[in-house]
């Protein structure tokens, strides 16, 4: 983790100062509900169905023990005892109240976190690989280039009033574990021909309402140019992205509009006058920012061949990653119980998970944007203890990867943009496939839902994806099948992120878990092997077979219904 | 009567002006007025809503492109929360929205001693400096 030095602590004291000051000018009534919006939505503070919602900054989602206790505390203080990981890899509360955030704040800044740009139209918090820094496949370490990302964001005077949210993700491996291709800017680190380090640059990718693969404008960036050229994207962003119409104001639809060559045009002409200005990096302040990391001092180890058989067998299956340190592992804590909403932690959770974090990884985890927890640090001969301790806590549910590992967003039952609830639905889902034995079989099936079109479940990642559709005021749920969040490392890197398809007619609530089961029947029945991913097959066979099974089946609860539409 | 702000002070708004006054819209380019710079009395960027984030780029592309050095005022929904963004970008002057208090408003352009990237007020980025 990056340790702040009395600069970077002073500005996150500033800015509470300057919050408690607009909120104590909003509860006088001296700024208007409209002029204060954008003020607490750039502290992370939405006004929701029941109460605020506050949204706290994981920065790139690496945090340390103490400040997992210090969320623990705000949790039990100012909260109903709980938090929420996001697939931004943030941390929300959902019951705060509006005249104690400056307090909660301030509680943050003693232990260097804040909420800076956790939402608005403004850069948001910079996600990562959760594997960055231990991953066998690392080009880079991308936390170092996340925080100089994160700096050069926060606070941005020319950027703080964009037509839209703006998203950066910046993957450091082969592999893209960032989904890089789905964000405004995605940064995938390349190395050149004589192993300088530099970035390919994707822009105008994401999800929402118009769900759009990236394009790469710069297929090698020295590294030294990082912040000019993103700053030349913004620029021409901000001054040419639409702001009439907020469905049509993220940089992707620019992108569209002009066509990805001439928005790279653009974007090269005015970087031209940036290039090699006083933003250049250098490499004295790559070295500062990397020595302000602490480092685990790992001990000198060999690689433990394990391979148990039982319960403890399916964790290291699905729950235990392979380490560029030998005798290492990393471990995935899965926040994937089935009963309990994905990503909710409650306060005693986290003071737990905290000591264990103290004991068995460096004082260090990670929140993944899977909304799971990661020890990136773990010794090989001490996962075994480390699991039944996960054990006794619930967070040992042997499900990464696999069906039950559902992304959701909170939905209906929290957020007031929501068509329909996402809790429920995959807590059905997970009842279903109760069955670990089954789950295995089926394999890697990445499933998510998303309560609406913003798409913060990012259903069109999934493999199988469920989106929440308002018809005529009841919840319906419409499905797709084929989407893929990146490429796993096993492919060159153009191997496909893709938006996955609508399979026909939406379901009611209750006859979504039958829809995934018939499409997994199909799955089962058509995979050549075991090998081949639930998504690898839909992108072989197409997705009628599937389709067939679900609407032409007997059983079918839509065949004779008119289509609904989403 | 609304309230200026320029240089830091609180101004009289009505004070008449030697040379022309140039006004810029948010989708202005502002290099078509470039060759009117040197002999302005003061540019002025509008802001309909301060929502609008487009004068800030303006801004910085008459300092920093354009090379403009006289007086560089913000108008329209000009508030307080704003001031210290719209200085570091190279305003120098505030005509403010009505109804806002000056010297509180004055205040604001000290909300933070310190800043990380590179600005008009401020060409060397933070990291330079550390």
């Amino acid at each position: 983790m990056y340790l702040y030095d009395e600069i970077d602590q002073q500005i996150v004291d500033e800015r509470v100062a300057q919050f408690r000051d607009q909120t104590r000018r909003f509860l006088a009534g001296r700024i208007s509900e409209d002029d204060f919006r954008p003020l607490r939505l750039q502290n992370g503070l939405y006004i929701q169905r029941y109460a605020p919602m506050l949204r706290v900054a994981v920065p790139y989602g690496i945090f340390s023990s103490a400040q997992l206790r210090m969320l623990a505390h705000i949790a039990r203080k100012y909260d109903r005892g709980y938090g929420h990981f996001s697939t931004r890899q943030n941390i929300q509360y959902n019951w705060p109240r509006l005249e104690e955030v400056p307090d909660i704040l301030a509680d943050l800044a003693s232990v260097q976190m804040h909420a800076i740009q956790t939402s608005g139209n403004c850069i948001r918090n910079i996600t990562t690989d959760h594997f960055a820094g231990v991953a066998r496949d690392e080009i880079v370490d991308s936390f170092v280039w996340c925080e100089i990302l994160r700096q050069w964001s926060a606070f941005h005077p020319e950027f703080a009033y964009l037509p839209r949210k703006f998203k950066i993700a910046l993957n450091g491996a082969e592999a893209d574990r960032a989904a890089t291709f789905l964000h405004d800017i995605g940064l995938h680190a390349v190395q050149g021909g004589a192993g300088e380090v530099g970035f390919r640059v994707i822009v105008g990718g994401g999800m929402g309402r118009t769900p759009i693969i990236g394009h790469v404008i710069r297929e090698f960036l020295p590294w030294q140019h990082l912040l000019t050229y993103v700053e030349a994207i913004l620029r021409v962003y901000n001054r040419f992205g639409r702001r009439d119409n907020k469905y049509k104001a993220r940089i992707k639809i620019l992108v569209k509009e002009r066509g990805p060559d001439n928005f790279r045009e653009e974007v090269e002409a005015e970087w031209k006058q940036l290039r090699d200005g006083p933003s250049t990096l250098t490499r004295a302040e790559v070295r500062r920012v990397e020595s302000r990391f602490v480092r685990p001092s790992y001990e000198p180890l060999e690689d433990l061949h394990l391979a148990p058989s039982g319960p403890f067998g399916a964790w290291m299956k699905r729950n235990v990653h392979s380490h560029k340190q030998p005798g290492y592992a990393a471990v995935t804590l899965s926040l994937k119980k089935t009963g309990v909403p994905p990503g909710d932690v409650t306060d005693a959770q986290m003071v737990a998970i905290a000591g264990l974090a103290d004991h068995y990884s460096f004082g260090e985890l990670r929140v993944t944007h899977e909304q799971n927890l990661v020890f990136a640090d773990v010794r090989q001969d001490r996962l075994e203890d480390l699991w039944q301790e996960l054990k006794s806590l619930g967070l040992a549910t042997p499900n990464i990867g696999l069906l039950t590992n559902i992304i959701a967003c909170p939905g209906g039952d929290f957020c007031s943009l929501a068509n329909a609830k996402s809790i429920p639905v995959a807590e059905a889902i997970q009842r279903l496939f109760d069955d670990l034995d089954y789950l295995h079989d089926i394999g890697e099936l990445d499933l998510n839902i998303s309560g609406c079109i913003n798409s913060c479940g990012h259903h069109h990642v999934g493999h199988i994806g469920v989106l929440g559709v308002d018809k005529q005021g009841a919840e319906f749920y419409q499905i797709t099948i084929g989407g893929n969040q990146g490429n796993r490392g096993q492919t060159p890197i153009s191997a496909p992120a893709a938006v996955g398809k609508v399979i026909g007619p939406a379901f009611a609530q209750h006859e979504v878990p039958w829809v995934v089961e018939r499409l997994i029947e199909v799955y089962l029945r058509g995979r050549e092997s075991e090998d081949e991913r639930f998504v690898d097959c839909v992108q072989r066979v197409g997705i009628e077979a599937f389709k067939q099974n679900v609407y032409g089946h007997a059983d079918s609860p839509r065949q004779d219904r008119e289509p609904v539409a989403a | 009567m609304a309230t200026l702000i320029r240089r830091g002070r609180i101004a009289n708004p009505s004070q008449p002006e030697a040379g022309e006054v140039l006004r810029l819209e948010p989708a202005d380019d502002p290099a078509k007025v470039a060759d009117r710079l040197g002999t302005a009395a003061r540019v002025e960027v509008n802001f309909p809503s301060f929502t609008d984030g487009r004068g800030y780029s303006i801004a910085r592309l008459l300092r920093e492109r354009l090379g403009y050095q006289g007086e560089l005022r913000a108008v329209g929904d000009v508030q307080r929360d704003q001031l210290f963004y719209l200085a570091r970008c190279g305003f120098d002057a505030f005509l403010l929205r009505d109804g806002l208090d000056a010297e509180e408003s004055l205040r604001a352009l000290q909300d933070f001693s310190e800043a990380y990237q590179a600005s008009v007020e401020r060409p060397e980025p933070l990291f330079r400096r550390r």
